[in-house]
Order: C-alpha cells, then structure tokens, then sequence
C-alpha cells in the first residue's frame, strides 16, 4: 500500500509527511501504518502528481489519521495551520518528544529523594511493629523515607474486584440443563442418553470507576491514590477505569495500564493538567457523566470518589450529579482523607449535598483505609 | 457516491460521501462513531441499497461469542438425522461417511459473520461494537482481515470480494485502537439544519415544509441545552410525525408540549425545559 513517489510529486508527498508528523507533535497519534493509509486514501481521491483539492486532502486525512472524537479538533487545528502555512516546515526530524510539565516531580516521587538528602538519613526498620505503625499513618504525614516504603506497602496490596452475572454460562455441576450441551454429548455416544449436562451463569468481573480529585486541598494524598488506582488497574487492567477531577476532567486509564508504575506515574503526570489546582467538582463530574459516565461506563460499576468534598462551584449542581451517578451505579463510595480524623463531622458544602446518595462513606488517608476500602469494594 | 446514496433517500454531507468511497476503493471497514441518531445504522442500510448488496447485520451485545456470530452446528438435527439413519439400518458407508454427513453444509448454521463471507460482495453491518466485549473485537478482527474463517470440521470459507464493512459505535466504551488501525474513522456529526430540514422532506414528504422547518429549528435549539439526552435526528423525525398525525401543519407551544415525549427522553429534561420557557426554545 504505498504510494508511487513520483518526481513531481516527491516535494507534495514529503509535504503531506510533514502534516502527519505536525499532527503527532500536536497529540494524535498517528503511527506510521495510519500515514500510509493517508497516502493511499490521498491517491484514491485524486491523481498523486496533482494536489488534491483541499476538501479531499481534510477528509483523506480525517479519515485515516483520526481514531477518536477527541483528536478531532486538534486534527482541524493542525490542518488549517500546516496547509494554510502558517506552521514553519521543518526540514529533517520533527520533535516528537512532548515538553513533560514540571509537576511531573511531584507525582513521580522524585523530589522526596532529592529532599532525602538533605536531611539525616533516618532508620527504618522493616519489623511487623514499623509496618503497622505506617499503615495506619495519615499519607499527608509521611516523611519521604516513609512514603517510599509505603508505596512498596501499597504494591503488595490484593484487590479482588466484585462480581456481575455475565449472559454467558458456563458449565457447571448443577443447574439448569444445557439442552446444546447434551445433545452433542448424545451425539458423541451415537445417539445414546448418557447424562444431562449442566449450565449456569457465570461471574464477570464488576467494572470500577476511580474519580481522584487532585485540587490543591488533596495534594498530599494524590500521590499515594494514583499509585493505589495503579496498583488496581495492574490486579485487573480490563475493568478498572480511573480519571482525575479537578478544573477539569482527565482519563487516565491508558496511562495507568503500564505495568512499571513509575513510567505508569510518570505518563499520568504528563496527561494531567491541573494538577494542584482548584476544584469544580460539580461541573467535572457532570463532564464525566455525560462523557462517559451515562454512555455505559458508569452503568452498573462500583463508582469510587476520592474527595475532601471542597466545592468551590455550587454544591447544588454536586448533589445532582452525584445522585444522577448513584442512580447509574452499582455502588457511589466517598472516600475523603478527613474522615479518618478524630472529631470529624461531613459539614463542607460539598460531603453535605454528596452525602444522601452515597452507598459508602469512607476515609481512603492511611494505608489501611485503603484496605477497608478494597474489601467495601468487593462486597458492593 | 453522494448521488447515489442519495437516490435511496440518504442525504450524506461530503465527510460520509467520502468516508464511504474510500471505504470501497481502499477495501477498509468504515468505524462510524458518533451521538445515538445521527445515522449511522442507516448508512449501512443506505449504502446496501444504493449499492444493490444485500446486507447482513450483526447486533452486537455483551457476551456475544464466535458461536452467535459466525456458526454453529444444528445438533438437534444431527441428532434426529442419526436415528433416522440407525432406524434404516443404514450405515452404508461405514463410520466415517456418517459422520461427515452429520457434519456437512446442511446442518451448519451460518451466523452473520459466515453468511456475510459466504454472499459477498454485500454490506455487513456490525452495530453497536462497543457493547461487546474486548475478546470479541479481537476476534472480529481477525475475520476481517483475513476475510476468511475455518470450521475444523469442513475447512476454510473465505470470500472472494471482502464484504463492505460498517462498524458502528456509540461510544460507550472505547474499542480497541487494533481494530480502528484497520479501520477508516469518521465522526457522525448531527446534520447542519439544511440538510435536517431535507431529510425530514425526504423521509416524511407528507409532512408540510413549514413544519419540518420549524421541527428541525427547535431540535437544533434543544441540542444546544446541554440536556442529559440531546434529541438526534431520529427524534427530529419521531416529533414531526407525531405533530403531523395531531393534524397540525405548523409548530405551536400547544402541541409541542403534548409531543415532548418524542423528543425529550428524560424527565430531567422535560423539567429544565418547561423552567427555560417553551416557546421562547422553540420560536428562537
């Protein structure tokens, strides 16, 4: 499937390469496999030594390049700047590396060690007593020694997702008669009735849904939830979803698919925006309910929201969505770090108009916190 | 393309038209994904006809297997054969010859998938991918590009013109990027008011061109609400049905909040609606 690099068309082909390659700086990724489809799609359309007219390269493009709704725009954006050519060609490499931003420190657990060495190293012993004392530690009072033992703590962490009935079954000691079943089991025998089989539904594993909050307020815990979502995503890659609220709403199963967890933080910190930033959490988790959430994702999942419930938008709009949520679930669980304090009362704007569709409200701040959190998930 | 799409009453806008010519000429499923009702199941059907292929539909659904999709055997028949031949006392050919008659053509059940192989050329239909599960999009992956299936029992069945390939999606998961690699992507948009105007022409030509003005105006306005289900052009079309069977040639508050039901799918939505103020939605 390639296309014949005529003379005259050498120049247009490497221009047209170039679009590709603007495209794929820009965020779509288009392999090399989708360009030569562009190529092929482009010569189908008009005669490869002739430009084709631009309606035709957009749609060629469009077509071939694209996978998802979201790149849509940004494929509009890139083709009006390459082909109107405002865009500088670039004559040899394009960059392909994506400027990383700078919070990536803070979520990838590189700045604790750096700040490690400026400090006396301290002793950690790996006794059952020390252990027990950091599971039960508030994740915002670790010491940087502390957190990464914390985070190998978090790795060996079990999770055994809830079940479904799936519409598949399966065969099974009791149960209604598979009439397929015997039958070809009769077949066998030549004809003979040997003995029933036996069918029955079998257990699918439950989809989760993890919604992190990583406003500013929920800084000191974001780290050790994304590494906690990871470590989930890791035990059943096919049913754990996970997205970041904040000013915004981001996806970042993909991200957490990586089975390395530091390259796995490493391209969430990339994919995430606002990290540290304010909290709408009314209006992200509309965006997800309408995104994702009422499309099937959230349908019949157990929903977990990690949230200090600090609405700076308006609680009202919170309270909808997150009875809307209830509503599509299986289970809505509230995980929010302050309520593993003494003392503590769901009075923030947000817990209150949260609180009368929740299934779970839970603390999510200390390592066992997140265990009692795995077994409420289980059982929902 | 477009002319003959249109010639069936499928009034496609330049980005189907082309999705659909490349997806002939380069011999690439077409993966359409876009809002519920904005055409995507009737291009396929459009296309079928335009084309004069027949067309087989594969609905996908959670669960759904290789057995469902592509064959399976038809053992109560079998079974039934086997006695007829014991009670003839016929085992003419021996064991072997039996069983090869128990496993032949006329006791296979050819489901979409090996009927879509088996009629090619024609338009196969698979709807609603993202509802299947992961296993079968590596399956269904593997049949459409190979276009050919093996059944241990009778051997390969391939096609000798690969089948036009139409995948839809409402996008209630994300499919697999192995399976778009393979595929054309185009996003369904809804129809811009000219054309929604000339659909409802197309489809209802009983319906008076004032009101399908009118309908396709308000449905427009009502998708730019940001509703829990934003109405698409099968409600357009529901709506001016249901105001042309109440007799009315033109669009008023009165009836068009007796015939919300066929926009509106949400009672959130018929709310939010009523608070903004119908007619100032609907005459804008």
């Amino acid at each position: 499937m390639t296309t014949p690099a005529v003379d005259g068309s050498t120049e247009l082909l490497r221009a047209h390469l170039g679009f590709v390659r603007v495209l794929r700086a820009a965020g779509v990724p288009a392999d090399p496999s989708r360009g030569r489809a562009f190529l092929a799609a482009l010569a189908e359309l008009g005669a490869p030594d002739e430009p084709a007219g631009p309606a035709s390269t957009y749609w060629a493009g469009r077509l071939t390049l694209c996978s998802q709704a979201d790149d849509l725009p940004r494929y509009d954006a890139a083709f009006s700047a390459w082909y109107s050519g405002t865009t500088k060609r670039q004559q040899g490499p394009a960059p392909t590396e994506i400027p990383t931003p700078s919070l990536k420190a803070s979520l990838t657990g590189s700045a604790p060690k750096a700040q490690a060495d400026d400090r006396p190293p301290e002793e950690l012993t790996t006794a059952a007593s020390a252990n027990e004392v950091l599971r039960h530690k508030d994740f915002s009072e670790l010491s940087p020694v502390e957190r990464e033992h914390v985070r190998a703590l978090l790795a060996g962490l079990r999770y055994r997702p809830a079940t479904r009935r799936a519409v598949r079954r399966r065969r099974s000691a009791r149960g209604p008669v598979d009439p397929r079943a015997t039958v070809r089991t009769m077949l066998r025998a030549g004809g003979e009735l040997v003995r029933p089989v036996h069918h029955r539904r079998a257990q699918r594993p439950r989809r989760l849904v993890l919604l992190i909050d990583v406003s500013g307020s929920m800084s000191p815990y974001a780290d050790s939830l994304l590494r906690f979502a990871h470590v989930l995503t890791c035990a059943a890659p096919a049913t754990v979803e996970t997205f970041t609220l904040g000013t915004r709403l981001t996806r970042l199963t993909r991200a957490m698919r990586h089975r390395d967890p530091d390259v796995a933080l490493r391209a969430v910190a990339a994919a995430v925006p606002d990290y540290a930033g304010g909290t709408r959490l009314g209006e992200t988790l509309k965006v997800f309910l309408d995104r994702w959430g009422q499309r099937g994702l959230a349908r019949g999942a157990v929903v977990v929201v990690f949230s200090d419930g600090w609405e700076r938008g308006d609680a009202r709009l919170l309270g909808e969505q997150v009875a809307r949520l209830s509503r599509l679930a299986r289970a809505v669980v509230w995980s929010n770090p302050h309520a593993g304090r003494a003392g503590y009362a769901p009075v923030q704007s947000g817990i209150v108009a949260a609180l009368p569709a929740l299934h779970r409200l839970l603390s999510g701040h200390s390592l066992v916190a997140l265990e009692e959190l795995v077994e409420v998930v289980a059982d929902a | 393309m477009a002319t003959a799409l249109r010639s069936v009453g499928y009034l496609p806008d330049e980005g189907v038209a082309t999705a659909a010519y490349l997806a002939m000429a380069m011999a690439r499923p077409l993966f359409c994904e876009g809002e519920p009702g904005t055409g995507k199941t009737a291009l396929a059907t459009a296309l079928s006809e335009a084309l004069g292929l027949p067309m087989v539909r594969l609905q996908c659904h959670e669960g759904i297997d290789a057995s469902q999709a592509l064959y399976d055997w038809d053992f109560p028949r079998q079974l039934l054969h086997l006695r007829a031949m014991e009670s003839r006392g016929a085992a003419t050919g021996g064991v072997d010859a039996a069983e090869g008659e128990l496993y032949s053509e006329r006791f296979l059940l050819a489901r979409p998938l090996l009927q879509a192989l088996r009629l090619a050329p024609c338009v196969l239909l698979v709807d609603e991918i993202d509802r299947a599960d992961d296993e079968f999009e590596a399956f269904l992956l593997q049949v459409l590009s190979e276009n050919r299936v093996s059944i241990p029992e009778l051997g390969e069945i391939a096609a000798d013109v690969p089948p036009l390939v139409v995948l839809t999606s409402n996008r209630t998961r994300e499919v697999h990027d192995a399976l778009k690699r393979r595929c054309l992507y185009h996003w369904v948009d809804h129809p811009d008011l000219e054309r929604e105007v000339a659909i409802v022409r197309e489809r209802l030509p009983q319906v008076s061109e004032t009101l399908a003005r009118q309908v396709a105006k308000a449905t427009r306005a009502l998708r730019s609400l940001d509703l829990l289900k934003p109405p698409g052009v099968a409600e357009t079309l529901d709506w001016a049905q249901a105001l042309h069977a109440l007799g009315r040639t033109e669009l008023d508050v009165e009836s068009a909040a007796a015939t919300m039901g066929a926009v509106l799918k949400y009672r959130e939505d018929g709310d939010k609606i009523v608070q903004l103020g119908l007619d100032g939605i609907l005459f804008r």
